[in-house]
Formats: structure tokens, sequence, C-alpha cells
């Protein structure tokens, strides 16, 4: 039955439920007091970017190629290639500065990498006090290790670990193919045999 | 707009009309959006919006960098819906350089598209009744159904509102089980927070009294002025992209588009509740019926991508309206021009021709049930 | 007065007359100082927190156990806020006004007694002197808007004062049934004779159907004076950011605030002393126990009417002012001066139970007949097709 100035009952039943509910309910208050709870981020969720190595710090992955540099969108990857005494390029960079001010977390740097050494961290809590320089990540602050990308992200890195590692297996498994054949064809023809 | 004295016709004081600007820093103007308001006494005479104070170069900029670097910068167009965004972009693009784009990916495309429209119209209509002044009651329980989509997101693409998970011919990874069961549950329980925000709201006799007859657009008006999406559906015109260009796999899935008679703000609050339900129809069936396969198409390259020359338009049915990419290519790896029709600012050209004649109130009102958002008016 | 003089003299017999005059004065005004602001700066914090609970998440609960020293961090931080005071601004006023919305609300509490003989002044025109010192906050709503030298804040304030006096009207005209039905306008005997019947609570005047309508037109009314949802259009944050008290900071933006909430409060009480019994409840009387107990019960039923307001505030969305006082003036005012005419009935028709019949057939039948001639809120009927 429709009596006049129904919808404002039911209104007002439907937030006495909310309110009672609240109390009795946990899963009606959805509010999670930061900072002493936190929310589990899931394990695909991205910030921004760290440079990843295997054994120690000097020897990341990264091979200062710069296409990162140049596929990024808002343009915040600066990288400098290390030189030796020679002017030689040495694969690893000198310079690796992310400007995270500008950085918009697109996740275009992951992909193009050839060699899986850029990869998305999921720390959030990375503010500073100054405004300038402080937004500004170094190589040093950049670089982590394989166990750290390991534990951020298990299920990523054990794919990435096994196409390395697929990656190192084929390379050692052409090398011994072609040691075998360069062996085979300087071999010394077999006693016997007219040269 | 000059103050000029009107007569009043029953006496003989004579009165000027107010000029106000209501903006850009309101707390009503869903962003950065100033109106100039000419008013006699409460009664709107004339209305301008003024935009322009969130460009951010964005159709400049696309023509500097390559055509998988504007794919992140689509996401902060309308950033309630980054997915719709990015698949009118990919959608553009797919048509210039002819990808076809496998079935799994088509499906996980209409899911993404439509939960997205899920939270935005969840989040439009608690909006709106929040300018209507009922203290964020029912915005926050629309959020609250906002952040089990949001973090299905975070979940399959990393980010909560900046997914840039689209990728020409596909998209950019895959679903696993774990994530089909947590759509699953959020499509499950979708429809009970519907029932109860209609229960709190629809027949509430205060939102009916602000609401009813208030900011009627005309259908001649709306055709005129190039309106599209739940605006012009609600005032009778009966287009939606998804049934007339038939783009993904909409041809083959079951919904209908609810279209209204007289285009007052109670029927583009209501359009956008009925159209939460048929979202839902459609959820159901393609979580139902989602087939095994590949999610990208193998041609394409991620550097040096180029698409050959010649200009093409790729548009979708976004939650605010038709939003479509116009690009010219000229074969090479950027874009040489890229230009976006923005459906919030398109819808905005008929806001003075419905709030003339209302009150201050019914203009707030009026602008909310438009659901603009700025980053898509001013890009 | 009278009664804590008598008390007084009584238990310190050898003080001179006049300073247990002067203590009798001082004592319920520092009662009333004390305790209302107390209430208000409590109705602060559990209003923040139920409106938190309704919407699902915690209110403040940083400062203090429960946010329970939230009130008073509020008011430190209010203090030590810069007072800007605009350049063209008349200043007078502007200082005057919020001083001046303070003063009828608290005003308000003289008459209204919180136990038996307990009541500050015991006017023979009690009723009419709340009513009447209630609206004078309208005054410092206007200056506060027109001293401002702001459009926004003079759309507020003509607002304000539009709103306002004509929700005056329906309110006194329902205090005016009460006051037929008592035979006077004294506030202590008003709850004097709601005492008696079953647990002294069947004869509260809410529990008759002239006084059913009579409290829903006070409640509205009271609603509407004090500027609350879904009457809040005067400061209506989402179309004029601040209304009257946009050009207000600091200690004097508080002091509107608190002018407000008093106001509500005091409605309230007025509201509880006309309809809900004032004091009357089980256990009450004269005597130490019984004033205590007394006092406990009308605090409660302050308290369930605050609660009424913010579990309002909460829900229904705001009316926009031309539908707000078409709704005081043609559907309130006519059901008031309806209701007066059941009270005559209800006087005049001497079995009980026929007096009962006829004033309830009345009543209903004018609620329907008005909200159907004015049957602007009901939902059309609407076509919605399916392409």
């Amino acid at each position: 039955m429709n009596y006049p100035g129904k919808g404002l009952v039911e209104g007002l039943a439907i937030t006495a439920r909310n309110f009672v509910g609240s109390y009795f309910y946990k899963d009606r208050l959805t509010t999670v007091q930061y900072p002493e709870e936190r929310v589990q981020t899931p394990e695909n969720s991205r910030t921004f970017p760290f440079l990843v190595f295997d054994e120690s710090p000097d020897k990341p992955r990264c091979t200062a190629c710069k296409i990162c540099e140049v596929e990024c969108p808002p343009k915040c990857i600066y990288i400098v290639m290390d030189r030796d005494d020679k002017g030689k390029p040495l694969q690893r960079p000198k310079v690796f500065d992310i400007d995270i001010s500008v950085c918009m977390q697109c996740q275009i740097c992951v992909e193009v990498c050839p060699f899986e050494s850029i990869k998305m961290d999921n720390d959030y809590e990375k503010s500073r006090y100054g405004r300038f320089n402080d937004l500004v990540q170094r190589l040093p602050d950049l670089l982590k290790s394989n166990a750290y990308y390991n534990k951020i992200k298990p299920a990523e890195a054990a794919e990435v670990d096994a196409k390395l590692k697929a990656e190192a297996e084929a390379k050692a498994a052409k090398k011994a193919a072609a040691a075998a054949a360069a062996a085979k064809a300087t071999a010394v023809p077999p006693a016997g045999s007219v040269t | 707009m000059i103050a000029e004295p009107l007569i009043n016709s029953a006496d003989t004081i004579t009165t000027k009309t107010l000029e106000i600007s209501i903006g850009p820093q309101h707390p009503s103007t869903h962003g950065v959006f100033r109106m100039d308001v000419v008013l006699d006494g409460e009664v709107v005479r004339a209305l301008k919006p003024v935009v322009g104070y969130l460009h951010r170069n964005h159709e400049q900029l696309a023509e500097k960098i390559s055509w998988l670097g504007s794919m992140p910068y689509t996401d902060r167009l309308d950033y309630f819906n980054s997915m719709s965004n990015n698949w009118a972009y990919a959608l553009a693009v797919e048509k210039l350089a002819g990808i076809k784009v496998p079935e799994r990916a088509e499906c996980i495309r209409v899911i993404m598209a439509e939960l997205s429209r899920l939270q935005n119209h969840a989040s439009a209509i608690g909006f709106l009744l929040q300018d209507c002044g009922a203290w964020g009651t029912p915005l926050l329980y629309a959020f609250k159904e906002r952040e089990k989509i949001l973090d299905f997101f975070e979940t399959v693409s990393g980010s909560r509102m900046m997914c840039n998970y689209f990728r020409f011919g596909g998209v950019r990874v895959d679903l696993n089980d774990a994530m089909l069961a947590m759509a699953r549950k959020i499509v499950a329980e979708f429809p009970k927070f519907l029932d109860e925000f209609e229960k709190l709201m629809t027949t509430n006799e205060v939102v009916l009294a602000r609401c009813q007859r208030v900011g009627i657009l005309p259908r001649e008006l709306a055709i005129a002025g190039s309106v599209s999406g739940p605006v012009a559906r609600a005032s009778g015109v009966e287009y939606d992209i998804r049934k007339v260009d038939k783009y993904g796999i909409y041809d083959r899935l079951e919904f209908g588009v609810p279209v209204g008679r007289i285009g007052d703000v109670y029927d583009r609050y209501y359009i956008r509740v009925l159209e939460m339900r048929e979202s839902v129809k459609i959820l159901q069936q393609v979580l139902r019926d989602i087939p095994a396969g590949p999610v990208q198409a193998v041609e394409v390259k991620l550097r040096g991508f180029k698409i050959p020359a010649g200009d093409g338009y790729g548009r979708v049915e976004g939650p605010k309206g038709e939003l479509g990419f116009y690009l010219v290519s000229e074969g090479g790896p950027k874009p040489y021009r890229y230009h976006i029709r923005p459906p919030s600012f398109i819808n905005l050209t008929v806001l003075e021709d419905m709030c003339v004649g209302h009150k201050v109130a019914d203009a707030i009102i009026i602008l909310g049930s438009i659901d603009i958002v700025l980053g898509e008016v001013d890009r | 007065m009278e009664t804590i003089y008598q008390i007084l003299h009584t238990t310190f017999a050898n003080v001179p007359a006049w300073a247990v005059q002067i203590a009798a004065f001082l004592i319920p005004i520092a009662f009333i100082f004390g305790v209302y602001p107390a209430i208000f700066a409590l109705t602060t914090l559990v209003e923040r927190k139920a409106l938190g609970r309704i919407q699902n998440r915690y209110g403040p609960n940083r400062v203090g156990i429960f946010g329970i020293l939230q009130p008073l961090a509020d008011g430190l931080k209010i203090l030590l806020k810069e007072d800007i005071v605009p350049r063209v601004a008349d200043k007078f006023t502007h200082f005057l006004a919020p001083v001046l919305i303070v003063i009828p609300g608290l005003l308000v509490y003289l008459v209204v007694p919180v136990a038996p003989g307990m009541v500050a002044v015991d006017l023979k025109i009690g009723v009419l002197f709340a009513l009447a010192v209630g609206t004078m906050s309208v005054i410092a709503l206007f200056m506060a808007g027109w001293a401002s030298r702001n459009k926004f804040s003079v759309l507020g304030a003509v607002r304000a004062v539009a709103q306002v006096v004509s929700y005056e009207v329906p309110t006194v005209m329902a205090g005016v049934a009460v006051i037929m039905a008592a035979g006077t306008l004294s506030t202590l005997t008003i709850v004097q004779r709601q005492g008696g019947g079953l647990l002294n609570i069947s004869n509260w005047y809410v529990f008759r159907p002239w006084g059913l309508v009579g409290f829903a037109l006070f409640i509205i009314g009271g609603l509407a004076e004090s500027a609350r949802c879904p009457f809040d259009l005067p400061e209506a944050e989402s179309e004029l950011i601040g209304g009257y008290h946009t050009e207000y900071s600091g200690f004097k933006f508080a002091l509107f605030q608190m002018g407000e909430y008093l106001a509500g409060m005091a409605m309230a009480g007025v509201t509880v002393t006309l309809f809900l019994g004032g004091y009357m409840g089980p256990g009450s009387g004269p005597g130490l126990a019984g004033g205590l107990i007394s006092m406990l019960w009308f605090f409660v039923k302050l308290a369930g009417m605050i609660g009424l307001n913010i579990w309002i505030r909460g829900t229904w969305p705001r009316l926009r002012v031309d539908q707000l006082m078409g709704f005081a003036w043609k559907v309130l005012l006519p059901l008031a001066l309806v209701n007066i005419v059941a009270v005559g009935f209800w006087h005049f028709l001497t079995p009980r139970p026929l007096a009962w019949i006829i004033t309830t057939g009345w009543l209903v039948i004018w609620f329907l007949v008005l909200t159907k001639c004015n049957a602007s809120a009901k939902l059309e009927k609407r076509e919605y097709r399916y392409v």
C-alpha cells in the first residue's frame, strides 16, 4: 500500500539498518585504518620502476641500451653509458635517473626492455620532504636484487627466471654446438687418407 | 552578459540582474569548471560554461610520441573509465592498421568495459544525489561497490584507475581463474546493492520533488546538439553505438538499451540505473561463455610499430557518451594528427538551454546529471 | 528559580536573604551556560560518528579514545585561526551578528523545565516567550549576510530569512493546539498536566491524535528553523559555498555553529516540553531521587530528539527554496489550522472513544486531502522502452 511519505520512511529504514549493521557485521565497515593496518596490495600492483641485479649491485642486468629512455612517454628516464679509460663502452649504466614526479607508472619501459632488467616495484610510500631533488631516484636507489623481485612478485619473477635460464641454456648449447663443429672442421684428417 | 534593468510586470519596481561565477573552485562542479550565470532573483536567465582550466595538451603531445606511448595518456582523459578510453584508441588504431583481435581478448575487453560502466554510473548517481544535498550517504554506498571493481582492476592490470591495459590487437595480460572468480563475485553482489540504492532514493519524495520536470532536454535539441550517451537516451534518442556499430562481440550478446521519454533529471538518473542492470546481464553472459585462447595478436610489435598512411575514426559507447578518436597517419611511427571527440564537452553545449528558467539549485543538479568529467572536457 | 531559592533558604537558614537570592539567581544560569554548550560539543562529535556509521565508516577516532577529545581539538583549532574580515564589510554589523545569534538560542532555555520545579524562570507566558525569542536569531542571520558585502552571502541570508519566517507560522499554530488542551501558557504547568496516567507516560500529548500531528509539525518546524537538513538551503555547501557564513572564520564561525546548534537543541527542548511530557517518566516526582530521575528522563528525551535530527540529516536530500516554502504554506499551515479544530473536537466531545474516533478521522481525511492536492512529489507514470 502506498501512503504519502512512503519513500521517506523506507529511506530512513535503510540508513538505520546500515547504522546498526555496522556495529555487528564486520563486512559492512570497510574502513582500513592506515597506518596501523595496511591493505594487502595484489601481486600485479605497480608503482615505480627499479633495476634488477643478479649476484651483486655492480653487475646489473641493464646494459644501458637506452630503449626504455626512448620509449618512455613522459621522458622521465635519463641514462649515461659507463665507459672505461679508453672510451670503450662497458655494457652497464653510469647514470640512471628516474624522476618519479614525472613518471606516470605506465609500465611501457618494462615491456620494451630486451634484457628483463627494469621491473615495476609496488612500494607506494614514496613521499619526501624536498620538492625538487628528492623525487629523483638515482642508480643506487634503483638497484634491487633478484631475491627482492622474487619476494614482491613471485609468479612474475619465476616466469622471468625460467625464461632467462632457458635463454642462457640455449646460448650455451649453441656455443657448444659451434665449438664442436669448429673442432670437427679443424680436426686432423684420419691416418691413411690422401690429402 | 551585461546587467540589464528588468521591469517587473506586476509593479513598477525596477530590479537588476545579478551576475555570479559558479566555480572554478566549487564543491559541486565536478572538477575545475566555471559557469557564469546571470540571475534574476533565484531564476537563471543566461549561463555560459567556461572550460580550459584542466587543459593538458594531450593532442599535441601525442604527435611527439609513438602510437603505443599515447595509450597511457588516454587513461587520463576520462579518469573514471580508463578501460573504455583505451578501447576507443585501440579500436581506432586497429581499424587503420587492419589488425584482427583474438576471441578471448574481445571477451576480456567487454568484461572490462562493462565493469567500468558499472562503477561509472554508480559514482555518477552518487554524486548527483550528493549535489541534491544528501550528505554523502548514497555516494559512500556507491563507492563501496566501486572499491570492489577497482580492486579487480588492480589485480588484473596493476593499477586501480590508470590501467593502461589494452594493446593494439588484444590486451596486455591474460586473466587467470582466480581473477575470473573475483569478477563473478562482483557481478553476483551488484544487484543487491542496486536494490538497496533504489529503495533509498528512487521513490524518495524529496528526490522526486527536486528531480522531476527539471532540466528537460527535448529530443530535437538532443539530436541537433549531437548529445550522446545516457543523456540522449533519456530524451528519447534511440542510439547506442554498441547496437549500431556492433564492435567487439556485442552483436552476439543479448541485452536491451533503455530509452526514456521525458528527458529530465529524473529520467537521466533512472536510465543509468537501468543501464547498470543491463550491464550486469552482459557480464553474466560473457563470464559464463569466455573461450580459451591467446590474448594478443602476434603481428603487432611493441617498438617501431608503423601504421600505413591514411585516416580513420574509431568510437565506442563510453559510459558518458560516444568517445571517438580520429587518427591521421603518414606511415610513420608517430601520429600526424590525433583528435579526440569528447562526450562530456559536446554534451555541455546544451547546458544553457536546459538551465534557463530554472533556479540556481537546479542548475547544479542539471550539471550533475549530464555527468561530466573535466579530464575529458579539457583534454 | 523560586524552588531553588526555597531549597537554599531552608538549608542555609542563617545566610542573609539577599545572598540566597543572588545564589538562586546564579545557579540556573550557570547550569544553562555549563550544560547546554557541553551538550553542543558532544553533539558535534556524536553527529559525526553517527553519520559515519550510517555511511559504513568510522567517525573521528584519532583524538582520544572513540574520538572523545575531538570537540576540544576542534575548539582549540578554531580559536587559533586567523580572523579575516573583508575590507569592504560593514565592520560593526559583521562583528555583532555572531554574538546576536547565540543569545536567543540561550534565552529559550530559561523556560524549559528539567525537573519538578526546576525551571530558570517560571513565566506565565512561557511558551510565547520561547517561540518569540527563538525567532530573533533570524535578524542575526540577515545581518551576517548583508554585512559581508558578498553576493553569495546575501543570497544565503535572503533564503534563510524567507525559510525561517515561513516555518514559524505552522510551528506556532501547532503549539497553539497544546496551549488550548492544557489551558495555560506556562511551560511548567504544561509538563505537570502531562504527568499521571500509566507510568507517567500515557498522558503525554504525543499520544493523542492531535498531539501526534502537532509533534510532527513541531519537528519539521524545528528542523527548518535551525536550518538543518532537509531544509539547510541557507548554508547549502554544494551550491553557495557557505551562504551567510561564507565570510566568517575563526571563532566567529564557531559562534555561528554554536548558535545554530543551540537553537536546534532549544527547539528540541521545547518539543520535549510540549509534546513528550518534559521530565515526566516512570519514577519522576518531587524530592531528590524523583528530581534526579526526572532530570535523567528529560535528557534522555532530548538526546532522542537530537538523534532523530541526525538520522534525518543522513538520509534525505535537501529541498529547493520554492518547494520548501510551498510545503510550509500549502501543506503545513492548513494542517496546523485543522489541528486546532481537532483539539476543539477533542475537548468538547464527551465520551472518550467517540472523541478518539472523530478526531482521528478528521485529521486523517485532511492529511490525505492536503497531500493529494499538493502531489508534486509523486512519481509520475514513466515508461522506458528497451531497444
